[in-house]
This record gives structure tokens, sequence and C-alpha cells, in this order.
């Protein structure tokens, strides 16, 4: 049975993993190979670096780590963050990456995923969707259930698309997406939980895995996600970045609760 | 050492940095033109063929480097060869991917798309017995004992050493022998026996497949080896060590 994934996440900026608010006040967490190669051992699944690197000259350093990376972590690992053209997604994975994730510029130029899934396949080609809970009437969608409705965020979260979440990731598997990662704008940085709803919508709807981000709290968030979430992998940051857990003591409550896990 | 084929579209990189970390050194065959990579198999080491990719446009590349009849040819000479993923595929007779192309066809069977459940499978899943059992008196003397696995595979004759050894491994490695996947077809063989392993998505599919016999020395994974951390690098290294 496939197993479900838990995916530490790292924001990395010039070469350093680091923590902020807001990207901003950015403090320095290491150096994003060991902490890589740490949670690797704690037995993560998958990992994912995020690129926040704010000056374009500064990508090389990206380039430099994602090399570092690649050689010596034994597990995939996403990178996302700033690209803008299949030349960014080529630069990515040639430096070893397995799978860049893509989200303003996609928004932006949905051929981007066309693009990047006709060159490498679409298992490479990751949609970031950050989806924020709005009025039923702000957004054009029609039906979704219990009149849940989610716009889609740009802009790492300072503008509004005209679009639905839903909708969106539908449109982008079709253009070439092979996996959604989700981030609820509403539970990011509140630990109360994933955001149930919306995994739940997305997840059951598409045709390709969901990763549900933002929220994640403690081992019942992870639980409630897989079960009645019905994601296909969680992903947090801070919860094992400030040590409150460990992917392998998560992996065993999950484990203890009779969902899937590679222990 | 070891030849690499270079398939222009795989994801070489992952594999040679797996051989990097297992300190295998390979060379880089059969490839898109470039002089380093150019050279045809030479026949003295055993084949790696490994990457993602699509069944057409792998065969189309073999087909343009002269590389299906050089790879037959020295398959049915006993070259070791492992598969990984598109390297597995090319090995069987036809794929639903690409109806109209003719695969290697060293392996009986075809290629066949999930039709249930998410497509790509991406994530690990847990290595099961295939249909062929493991004789158990193989793994009961000290399973964690490296040592009596070897005296074990010692007492069986060369060949059926060969075909045991993976299996003995998996065995021993219980819960951890789980495999990092990434795949929209999968192989279904047309004789049980080449069945090494198997995986459950939505029902039991072959995710290893296996042919030695005093001609031949094939081995195929469709998971990702090189991406399953500890676990699949050590396989591939019982691999060089037992099988080659």
């Amino acid at each position: 049975m496939l197993c479900k994934r838990i995916i530490p996440c790292l924001d990395v900026a010039n070469g350093r993993t680091v923590k902020g608010v807001n990207f901003e006040h950015l403090r320095d967490m290491g150096d994003p190979v060991a902490m890589a190669l740490a949670y690797q051992n704690q037995g993560a699944d998958e990992l994912v670096f995020l690129d926040i690197t704010a000056s374009v000259e500064d990508r090389g350093t990206t380039i430099q780590l994602v090399q570092r990376v690649a050689r010596e972590l034994m597990i995939p690992f996403t990178v996302g963050g700033g690209i803008r053209t299949v030349d960014d997604a080529y630069r990515l994975l040639e430096a070893g990456a397995d799978k860049v994730s893509v989200n303003t510029a996609a928004v932006t130029n949905p051929q981007l995923m066309t693009d990047i899934a006709t060159a490498f396949g679409n298992q490479c080609c990751v949609l970031a969707i950050d989806a924020r809970q709005m009025a039923v009437n702000a957004t054009h969608s029609s039906t979704t259930p219990n009149d849940h409705r989610w716009a889609v965020l740009t802009h790492g979260g300072r503008k509004v698309a005209e679009l639905d979440a839903l909708s969106w990731a539908q449109q982008a598997v079709t253009l070439g997406a092979g996996e959604i990662l989700l981030t609820s704008w509403d539970k990011d940085g509140t630990r109360s939980g994933f955001d149930i709803a919306l995994t739940q919508t997305l997840a059951t709807q598409l045709s390709v895995p969901v990763i549900a981000s933002g929220g994640a709290h403690n081992a019942q968030s992870f639980v409630d996600v897989f079960t009645d979430g019905c994601a296909d992998a969680a992903l947090a940051a801070s919860l094992f970045h400030d040590g409150d857990t460990t992917v392998q003591l998560l992996k065993q409550t999950l484990a203890a609760e009779g969902i899937a896990v590679r222990l | 050492m070891l030849e690499i084929i270079d398939y222009g579209g795989g994801n070489l990189g992952s594999m040679t940095r797996c051989l990097e970390r297992l300190d295998i050194p390979y060379k880089r065959v059969g490839g898109s033109g470039r002089s380093s990579v150019s050279a045809q198999p030479s026949g003295n080491y055993p084949l790696l063929f490994p990457g993602v990719g699509a069944f057409g446009a792998a065969m189309q590349h073999l087909h343009d480097r002269a590389l299906t009849d050089r790879i037959r040819g020295l398959v049915n000479d006993g070259v070791p060869y492992l598969g990984v993923c598109i390297g597995l595929q090319v090995l069987f007779e036809s794929s639903e991917e690409a109806p109209d192309v003719p695969g290697l066809g060293l392996l009986p069977g075809v290629i066949k798309h999930y039709r249930r459940g998410k497509v790509p499978q991406i994530g690990w899943n847990a290595l099961k017995e295939g249909p062929i059992k493991l004789n158990s008196a193989l793994t009961t003397n000290d399973p964690l004992n490296k040592a009596s696995t070897e005296e074990n595979l010692a007492t069986l004759s060369p060949l059926e050493a060969k075909r045991q050894a993976l299996r003995v491994f998996v065995a021993q490695q219980g819960e951890s022998a789980t495999a990092y996947f990434v795949n929209s077809y999968y192989p279904v063989p047309d004789a049980p026996e080449l069945t090494l392993f198997t995986a459950d998505y939505y029902g039991d599919f072959c995710a290893a497949a296996q042919l030695i016999d005093s001609q031949r020395n094939i081995t195929a994974f469709q998971f990702h080896p090189e991406k399953s951390g500890p676990f699949g690098h050590q396989l591939i290294q019982e691999w060089m060590t037992h099988v080659v």
C-alpha cells in the first residue's frame, strides 16, 4: 500500500535555511544540507526547499545548494520559489532537484506547466497553490460543498488571483501538473491544524496527489489531514525546525493510528 | 565497474550520484553523441539502464543510437543488466504508453497503465515477496547476520544463489524494504516466476522483475533505488555483490 508522505519544508535564502515572519526579519536556522540529512535520517519521505532569495543574482547560490543537496541526499526533493521559465526549471533539475514547484509564474503563464511537463515529465512539475477562504460570491466558481470557496493567492499571498482553487488545480492537471502542493493561507502559521475542508475538496476531486500544507500543530493534525482530508502527503516546517516533534516520532504515532507510513 | 546507458531523456544524474555515494565506478555509454558518452556498451561490464521517461521516446533513442540490437545481443550473451523505471519497461514486448512501438522483448509481457488511484503513483511503497516464495531455510539462521546470508547463499548453486540474493536481502530488511515509486505504468510479465517483488497499488503489481538462467542475468526495478534512501542504495550494492 502506498504510504502517506511526511515532508519537512526548508525556506532557504543565500544558501542558508532561514525562518522569518512574512519573509521579513529572517533568522538563520543553519546549513540546509545538514538539516536535510538530519530529516532524512529521521525518516522524512521527501523534502521541499523553498527559495525565498530576493534577488535574481543570488539564485546562483541556490543552484550550488541544490547540487550539494543532490550529492548527499538519498531521498527525493522538490525546489520551489522564483521559477519563471522552463530554463529556470531546467537549471534546478540539472543541478539535481527531482521536482520543481511553480506558483505565481504558473498563474501568469499557465503554459509554463505544459512546457515543464513536456520537457521533463509531469512527475516533476508541482503546482503550488496558496488558497484563502473567501466569501461565497467573491470568486467566479459555481458549486463546491458547504459553500466553501477558496481563492488563489499569488506573489507570496499579496495578490488575489481571479481563480477558484479547485478549478485552477483541475486546469493545472490538464496542463501538466503532476502534483499539487496546497497551502492554506488561513491556517499557515496558526498551528491550529491543516485546513481539512480545503484539502479534502481538492484531494478527492483531482487525479494527481495532493500535498497538504499550512497549520500543522501536532500528530493529530496529520491524522486528520490523512483521514478526513484525504491528503496524499503533508508538509510542515516550523513544527520540525523548532523540535516540537521529530519525523520519526510523528510517524510512530501515525502508524499506531493505522495510517500507512514508511517506518 | 558498470556501464550506464545515457538515454538522453532520463535523470541520469540521480543514478550517477547514487553510484558515487556507493563508490561504484561507472562509464556512460550509448549517449547523445557528445564525445564523452557516445561509446557503445562494450560487453565487458554490467549494464545499468536508469531513468524516468516515456516508453516511446526511450525506444526511439535506442533505435537512433543502434542500441536495440546491441543491448539484446549483450543481454542474450549473459552480460548482467539492471533496469530502473524506464529501464525496466523497455525490456518488455510493448507498452500501453506507445502501443505501436515494440520494446526490446527480452522479457515476455507488457506494460500497462494504472486504472485506479492517483496517477502517477508517487511515493513509498512496501516491497513484498513475489509469487515464487523464498526458501525459508535461507533466512531462519539469524536473519540479521550478514555473514549467515553469505553462508546460506554459498550452499546454493551459483545460479540459484543469484536468484535468491535480493529475495533474502529484502526479506531481512522487513518493514525497511520500502521503495520510492514514480510511475503511471507498471509491468505485467507473462510468467509468474518473472516477478521478483510485488507492491500494492489498488492491487498487487510487479514492482521488480528478474530472469536469471544459464544464458541471461536480467534484474529490473519499477521503483527508484537511487531515491529510496539507505535501503535502495544497499539494494544496488547487493545486486553488484551477489547478482552480477
